[in-house]
């Protein structure tokens, strides 16, 4: 398992959090229960199998809404 | 590709669909061509509708029925009654809406943005060549070797292996005194050197760096969510869909698509789920600019109900750094008595023997020869072909030193004011008596003023000293109770005790030996110059162990618990309002609906705003 932490750009919508929030959940591999989106500081931050997806297809998922990923930071667990 | 095109120039497609719509009213007023004012409007409404379309698209795609898409609904339903001048202002304002949140959230936002930008980006790294490269700072790993020149900021925690130079290590300790730095100093992430030049290896890198943390802290805190937060959320995401299939039963029973899509319009939540979180973002970014770590909305509002707060004494109320208060002494040369007692003293890393030696200052020193420590009473050594014994009354009648009338009144007198003795003999003879004593923080008392104004009801001394000692702490500082001989465990249970009558209790520590006290009350208040330890046991840490942060940390947290509250009236008031004037009022339509919508949402940012300006009056 990894660790992901995703710099988005500025959230403005708490409804961003949700699409973006089910729009990663979605993709195989990932833990669904370490999702976390925060609104704030405008970041997510997830585990996932690297056997099963990688940090390319989740950010895909992202940017496929319509967000631009900033940065991203993965960690071994 | 087209989507991130026209989601890029959200701000231009406002603007236009403005002009559009300034063009088709002053032709109605003037011209009064019907041709083009309603085709302005369709335009403005096409235009303006494209990027909610897209949301409300990519919304749908992953199974949220968001704002957009009420909105979207809305535009189409206005097309239906062609109600042309609706659907234009309803987009407009949306759009326009959407832009001024995002100015303002931005400036809630900025005290913590303030924090994380001073981070460092680069570093010197030395290459396999030897050669220093400039190169980004998540490159950079434990072991490797970094230079550090003037101006620059510190990479990573690190300790020092060449050079010398002085740090401003405000960023976190708060303290802008440069502090001297020389080899094998420790060395910290984000503090910057103000001159010299360093080489420095790398011991902790990126988030575990000492900085790293604090800024974790602080990102976690503005993002985490209270109990009634949570509930806001779960309410919203069954909220926007209930206000769908409510607009379409109307629809149904009335066959009235304007009453429909008003009811979508004003549905939209939007104030409720923005409310508390843009309060707590902009309540923590004070606290950070102002040297207090507040961990959270939970925090906040436990906080802001405290009615009784605990201290520790040693390095809390006190500065945790005796120092001789009271000399007196019995012999005509006291600069020789003065003189062996720091050659003595100096051989020992008692703390009062660092007090005395710290007191007497730069003076001559002797060799001294055959020292021998008494256990529980202090040093005997020979100092200049004299002994000399240093230590308390007990060492004193081990030695035969006889005390007469005026040494004893002075003993008794010094122990009454809370001091430690320290008595000095030489070839058996009383020479000098020192009272060393801990010394109350400057301004402790106005603070400790401060909160019994704010409602504390009750402030508590707990302490490991002898009863005596904390009794006049306590009295000096006007403190409701005071216990000593506890140790730490006989601490937390105090703790425990009061909680279960019932109170709200703080635990104000250093957080070296407190830990169980921080972790068990309800709210742990860690004075510490960013220690590990502090950080993640306790719920608030007031920087570079500053206690006149306290009232501010406390006014700062009522303050926004408060404008939590407004914030949550605000938007629950307008939404009630706002589905009251439906039924019951002439004049609500779509624009209204939409305006009222949108200015309730910068209400609350704006009212979230005062926080950031909060000062303890």
């Amino acid at each position: 398992m990894k660790k992901a932490t995703i710099q988005l750009e500025t959230f403005t919508c708490p409804s961003c959090m949700q699409k973006i929030d089910n729009a990663v959940k979605s993709v195989e591999g990932v833990d669904k229960e370490s999702v976390n989106v925060m609104f704030n500081s405008s970041k997510a931050k997830l585990n996932f199998d690297e056997e099963k997806t990688s940090i390319e297809k989740i950010e895909n998922a992202i940017t496929a809404l319509g967000y631009e990923v900033k940065k991203s930071l993965v960690k071994d667990l | 590709m087209i989507q991130r095109f026209i989601l890029g120039k959200k701000n231009h497609i406002t603007l236009v669909s403005a002009v559009l719509i300034a063009i088709a009213f002053i032709n109605k007023w003037t011209i009064g061509n019907m041709g083009i004012f309603i085709w302005s409007l369709v335009i403005a409404s096409v235009l303006g509708v494209a990027p909610i379309v897209i949301q409300a698209y990519q919304a749908l795609k992953v199974k949220v029925v968001s704002i957009d898409v009420l909105v979207t609904l809305a535009v189409v339903g206005a097309f239906a009654i062609k109600n042309f001048e609706e659907s234009a202002i309803v987009t407009f304002l949306f759009l326009f809406g959407a832009y001024l949140e995002q100015r303002t959230l931005n400036k809630t936002r900025s005290a913590i943005k303030e924090l994380t930008q001073m981070a460092p980006e680069s570093a010197l790294k030395q290459m396999e060549n030897g050669e220093f490269e400039e190169v980004e700072v998540d490159e950079v790993d434990v072991g490797d070797i970094l230079l550090v020149k003037t101006g620059a900021k510190v990479p990573v925690d690190g300790t020092v292996l060449t050079g010398e130079g002085h740090i401003n290590e405000a960023s976190i300790t708060g303290e802008s005194v440069p502090v001297s730095k020389k080899k094998d100093s420790q060395v910290y992430a984000g503090t910057i050197l103000e001159n010299g030049t360093i080489q420095i290896v790398a011991d902790r890198v990126g988030e575990d760096t000492t900085f790293g943390r604090i800024i974790e802290l602080v990102e976690e805190a503005q993002d985490s969510k209270s109990e009634a937060e949570r509930f806001i959320d779960r309410f919203s995401k069954y909220y926007t869909p209930a206000v769908l299939v409510l607009s379409v039963i109307v629809w149904l029973f009335s066959q009235d698509i304007e009453l429909a899509v008003i009811i979508l319009v004003l549905g939209c939540p939007g104030a409720l789920v923005i409310g508390v979180p843009v309060s707590n973002v902009a309540g923590i970014g004070n606290g950070a600019r102002h040297g207090v770590l507040l961990k959270g909305s939970e925090v906040i509002n436990d906080f802001s109900k405290v009615d009784t707060i605990v201290f520790d004494k040693t390095g809390t109320l006190t500065i945790g750094n005796p120092k001789v208060a009271d000399t007196e002494i019995y012999t005509d040369n006291a600069d020789e008595v003065l003189s062996y007692l720091a050659s003595v003293e100096n051989e020992s890393d008692h703390p009062l023997a660092k007090a005395v030696v710290e007191h007497i200052g730069d003076t001559k020193l002797y060799t001294v020869e055959n020292t021998d420590v008494v256990k529980g009473g202090g040093i005997v050594a020979y100092v200049d072909s004299h002994r000399v014994a240093v230590g308390n009354v007990a060492l004193m009648e081990q030695e035969n030193v006889p005390l007469d009338e005026k040494a004893r009144a002075d003993i008794a007198r010094f122990e009454k004011t809370g001091n430690s003795l320290v008595l000095t003999s030489v070839d058996g003879q009383l020479k000098a008596l020192m009272g060393i004593r801990d010394q109350i923080r400057p301004g402790v008392k106005a603070d400790l003023q401060k909160l019994k104004k704010m409602g504390v009801k009750s402030l508590v001394v707990l302490s490991g000293d002898n009863q005596g000692t904390v009794d006049l702490v306590a009295r000096e500082l006007g403190l409701t109770e005071a216990h000593g001989h506890m140790l730490p465990e006989d601490k937390s249970a105090y703790i425990k005790g009061l909680q279960a009558k019932g109170k709200i209790v703080a635990f104000v520590g250093d957080g070296v030996n407190d830990s169980p006290s921080l972790a068990l009350a309800q709210i742990g208040i860690a004075m510490g110059s960013g220690t590990d330890v502090a950080i993640e046991t306790s719920d608030v840490v007031l920087m570079n162990s500053d206690f006149s942060r306290l009232p501010h940390a406390l006014g700062l947290t009522k303050a926004t618990a408060n404008n939590m509250r407004q914030n949550i009236f605000i938007a629950v008031g307008v939404v009630l309002t706002l589905l009251a004037s439906v039924f019951f009022s002439e004049w609500m339509n779509m624009s209204i609906g939409m305006l009222v919508h949108e200015a309730s949402i910068l209400a609350v940012i704006l009212n979230g705003m005062r926080l950031l300006r909060y000062k303890l009056r």
